[in-house]
């Protein structure tokens, strides 16, 4: 019984959220923080989608989207461990060589 | 003028509140450990709203994978990088753009949805209760091929990551 922009809108919210942390923040952590925020809201959208009509497709993605997203995350903090190992820093800005 | 607001909503906008609320917390904390908390509270707030939504498996796997592993992992990256405190070395020198980028996005964003669907005019939809056996059914029936890729995508992440992250000896 929720009107459908309300989510959306919610939606739009997390993931401009998400745009502002993966631009201002330096730590790779962070980074990958807000990239996890940017994934949620386009789950929300794809729940509310699948329920305003009333189809399971949606869900069936966002479960996807889940499954991709920790995947996601393991490879990017071993590559963040591996940088941390290798640098001593994992400050995104300082990162700008391929080969070190 | 919205005419009825029927419960669920006043309780999907509470959660919007307190999920909007930390997520902006999680992008502008100090501390990073203090950031990994605020993302639980942001991701248990979207959990409720998929349960507001009727959809009570895709909720239990939010709450399950992103809180129960996902966080974990990211407090064992902060653990094991030694994350430094305070903005200024958290944040990079574009912060303003950074503002500016991320206003820019919401409002073109809210803009497409006011001029997509007519927010005073749409009603409410019904009930949408997705059991989780209907989700399975779904997802076994007609959605087995990406099913199956999704798990050997998340075998080769798995392997990726413990190739990356293990120590090289003697090599």
């Amino acid at each position: 019984m929720i009107r459908l922009p309300f989510l959306l809108f919610f939606a739009a919210l997390l993931f401009s959220t998400g745009v502002y942390g993966v631009l201002a923040r330096r730590n790779a952590v962070m980074v990958l923080m807000a990239i996890e925020l940017m994934l949620n809201a386009v789950n929300v959208n794809l729940v509310a989608f699948s329920a305003s009509l009333q189809q399971l497709t949606g869900q069936v993605f966002a479960l996807f989207v889940i499954a991709v997203a920790a995947a996601e995350v393991g490879i990017g903090l071993a590559i963040v461990i591996l940088l941390f190992r290798n640098r001593e820093t994992i400050n995104v800005d300082e990162v700008s060589q391929l080969k070190w | 003028m919205i005419a009825t607001v029927s419960a669920q909503e006043y309780a999907f906008v509470v959660l919007a509140i307190v999920g909007s609320v930390s997520a902006i917390s999680v992008v502008l904390a100090r501390n990073v450990v203090h950031a990994a908390l605020y993302l639980v509270i942001a991701l248990l707030s979207v959990g409720g709203v998929y349960l507001l939504l009727g959809a009570e498996f895709v909720a239990w796997v939010q709450i399950l994978i992103y809180v129960g592993a996902i966080v974990i992992l990211f407090l064992f990256g902060l653990m094991l990088t030694k994350a430094p405190i305070g903005r200024d070395t958290l944040d990079n020198q574009s912060r303003w753009v950074a503002t500016i980028v991320g206003a820019g996005v919401f409002v073109g964003l809210v803009f497409l949805i006011q001029g997509a669907f007519k927010v005073r005019e749409t009603p409410p939809f019904p009930t949408f209760h997705a059991t989780t056996g209907r989700v399975g059914e779904s997802l076994f029936r007609s959605y087995v091929l990406p099913f199956e890729a999704v798990s050997f995508l998340l075998l080769a992440a798995l392997i990726g990551a413990v190739v990356l992250a293990r120590k090289d000896e003697g090599t």
